[in-house]
């Protein structure tokens, strides 16, 4: 017997029934393919504008920052204000996403700029959102290669570029977007607000492996 | 195995005379449950979230196998591999194969407590690899060479000094006079040591806080961001994962997810919450190359169809250990296994046996707490008693209790006389207790009235006040 068999073969005995018959597992396999939706919470089902402003509202909550800007014109402006106000460094390694090859980086020629996934000394990174949940202020980050994962990881802030079109209520509305625009990538990360720890006494510190920082950059294009 | 479960008095003893625990509890534990409070508070739908939360983890429970051959499937497709474990040697051996195969001498590790459950960190430095814990906690317990004592703060019995002192012992690079007067130091100190060895590490283990059958994917739910930075930058990533981990499909896990955080630490959602699927993808510029889930039994499914079913839904959130009155007078390590607390003293006597473990079911005053937070509805003082009865049933009770409970059995299926022997020692201890109602010290109950008095009985009955109460209700 493989050790499959052994442990299939035990919880068919604790469920006191054999494999299921293809019949049985029509049901369920029509199950996985439908993946039905359970109860929603309600404070997300409403309108677009205020599931914007509900994201922002999270994202302050935990401890993100948010700054509104009205077109791709105004990120490179933007990011560096950001980094000045911060004190923190210009030089930044951008996702090498086509949106964010849309930028005017040259606008700021301050920005040092270098593309790519990031590495250990990476202070800053720029990645391009692929969705947003209003619930809960959480950034939907899938990985691809015009979206490396370290981006989110590694430097001490991270700086993630969204359209604001691209807030939606609940997580199962970003899923779908997933499903819809090229299904499960490697890794699909959740990111609410900069990393921390409460191990030490139960008591919250921000920065803690991941971005000591978060910050997004929202770009007004939807139609409201 | 290491188990002091038998020990379980004596371990509680202690832990209630260890000032350092005592502070370390009474900081820490208000902070969770006024956090876990907030966060309900904050969702009207919690209450239905949580029997949406329990029937999906029913559904799949009931489909085990068929989700779990789906589960492999679909990382199978994603271009990774199940490695299928019925016990925990199996499962060591497993890993080990692994990180052999990748020629191995470093591995990181994200928070896993099917690791601890297997010994693995023993297993892979007794073979000539070094694991180093990345999670802030479970990196100071495996510096101090010791077990978590808290499922999701391995840290919890720690006092902030104790990290200093620790990190002064271990980190021997460390200037004499590098203060550490903020929490904020210490967390550079060790951010600043796990970076280097996030980087040079071979193989990435991770725990699983959910499989996901309808696209094969490990999920991790953590705040620090050790367990995304473990699973991305080594070459090859196992994910370490116990056979009821797996859930349908996405939707259902972010039902599952909706209580999870809330119920645990209090937040909405936590930090990162990551999804896993095989390695990396042509043209990707990071992330593993091998990609493997090793799936544990261990014990778990003989609970299937036995009265401890009900156990496997538990999501490992905590909540029930930080409102239990006796895990926050003794801590986690008393109860003396993995897993402490309510859902510990039901897990570990069928994982690891009643007759080491009796003691545990009976840790409870069943006041019930656990039960009314539990995200997922686990009867846990219900599932305690049913341990109860199987300890009575084995004759692993100790013979004067034995002897007490045969006794006041024989009383109880005598109404009557018991009626009448009630009636009877009510007034007789009325009348003992004198003016001031109460009894300093009592026969066979020195042990209880050492640290209280017992009140007098006033009033009658219950049977004698309920027919006075149903008289008076009468016209
Ligand atoms: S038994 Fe319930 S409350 Fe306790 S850890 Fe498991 S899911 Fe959480």
């Amino acid at each position: 017997m493989t050790p499959k068999e052994q442990v299939l073969g035990s919880i068919r005995r604790g469920l006191r029934r054999s494999a299921l018959s293809d019949e049985q597992a029509a049901p369920l396999r029509q199950r996985v393919a439908a993946h039905p939706r359970h109860l929603i919470p309600a404070r997300s089902r409403i309108d677009h504008a205020a599931q914007i402003t509900l994201f922002i509202a999270n994202v302050t909550k935990e401890y993100g920052t948010v700054i509104r800007v009205g077109g791709v014109a105004d990120v490179p402006g933007a990011i560096s204000d950001y980094l000045a106000s911060q004190n923190l460094p210009s030089r930044i390694v951008v996702a090498p996403h086509p949106a964010l090859r849309d930028v005017p980086w040259h606008d700021r020629p301050l920005l040092e700029i270098r593309e790519g996934r990031a590495g250990p000394l990476d202070p800053v990174s720029v990645t391009q959102g692929f969705a947003a949940i209003a619930e809960t202020g959480t950034l939907m980050l899938p990985s691809a290669p015009e979206r490396p994962t370290t981006l989110n990881l590694l430097p001490d802030t991270a700086i993630v570029v969204l359209q604001a079109s691209r807030v939606v209520g609940p997580y199962e509305d970003a899923w779908d977007l997933l499903r819809a625009e090229g299904g499960m990538p490697r890794n699909v990360m959740f990111v609410t607000g900069p990393s921390r720890s409460a191990d030490i006494e139960q008591t919250l510190e921000l920065g803690a492996h991941g971005p000591r920082n978060l910050h997004v950059v929202l770009i007004e294009d939807h139609v409201s | 195995m290491h188990i002091s479960s038998p020990q379980f008095h004596q371990n509680a003893r202690r832990a209630m005379a260890d000032a350092g625990l005592q502070k370390a509890l009474a900081t820490s534990r208000p902070h969770f449950l006024e956090r876990r409070a907030n966060a309900v508070a904050n969702l009207p739908e919690f209450e239905m979230l949580r029997d949406t939360a329990r029937d999906i983890k029913n559904h799949t429970l009931a489909h085990l196998d068929f989700y779990l051959e789906t589960f492999e499937q679909n990382v199978e497709k994603a271009g990774g591999k199940v490695h299928w474990c019925p016990t925990a040697d199996d499962a060591r051996d497993a890993v080990l194969r692994i990180c052999r195969e990748a020629d191995a001498r470093t591995v990181t590790k994200g928070k896993s407590m099917i690791s601890e459950e297997i010994e693995l960190n023993d297993h892979l430095e007794r073979n000539g690899i070094q694991p180093v814990e990345t999670d802030l906690g479970e990196y100071i317990i495996q510096l101090r060479k010791e077990a978590p004592s808290h499922i999701i703060a391995p840290a919890f019995h720690l006092n902030r000094d104790d990290w200093e002192t620790q990190f002064r012992l271990s980190h021997t690079d460390l200037p004499a006079d590098r203060v550490f007067a903020e929490r904020r130091d210490i967390l550079t100190e060790a951010r600043a040591k796990l970076r280097a060895r996030f980087l040079a590490a071979d193989v990435g283990i991770t725990g699983a806080n959910f499989l996901i059958a309808e696209t094969g994917s490990s999920v991790i739910v953590t705040n620090e961001g050790n367990g995304d930075l473990t699973q991305t930058l080594p070459r090859v990533h196992i994910a370490l994962a116990t056979i009821e981990k797996v859930v349908p499909t996405l939707e259902d896990c972010t039902s599952l997810l909706r209580v999870l955080a809330r119920s645990a630490t209090g937040q909405d959602f936590s930090v990162y919450t990551t999804f896993s699927t095989g390695g990396r993808r042509p043209r990707d510029l990071d992330g593993p190359e091998e990609y493997h889930v090793v799936v544990v039994d261990n014990g778990r499914s003989g609970m299937l169809g036995s009265e401890f079913q009900d156990m496997l839904r538990c999501i490992r959130c905590a909540a029930c250990m930080n409102h239990c009155p006796v895990y926050g007078a003794i801590g986690g390590h008393a109860y003396g296994w993995v897993y402490p607390g309510p859902m510990g003293s039901v897990l570990t006597p069928s994982l690891a046996g009643l007759d080491r473990t009796k003691n545990l079911p009976n840790a409870s005053t069943f006041c019930g707490k656990c039960e009314s937070v539990c995200p997922v509805r686990i009867p846990l003082p219900g599932l305690m008693r049913h341990w109860r009865e199987r300890e009575f049933e084995r004759h692993l009770t100790p013979a004067t209790q034995r002897r007490n409970l045969g006794l006041w059995a024989w009383f109880a299926q005598r109404p009557a006389l018991y009626r009448t022997a009630t009636r009877a020692s009510i007034g007789a201890l009325k009348l003992l207790s004198g003016k001031r109602g109460r009894f300093k010290s009592l026969p066979m109950a020195g042990n209880w009235t050492q640290g209280r008095d017992l009140p007098a009985p006033e009033g009658g009955t219950f049977f004698a006040r309920l027919a006075a109460a149903e008289r008076a209700r009468r016209p």
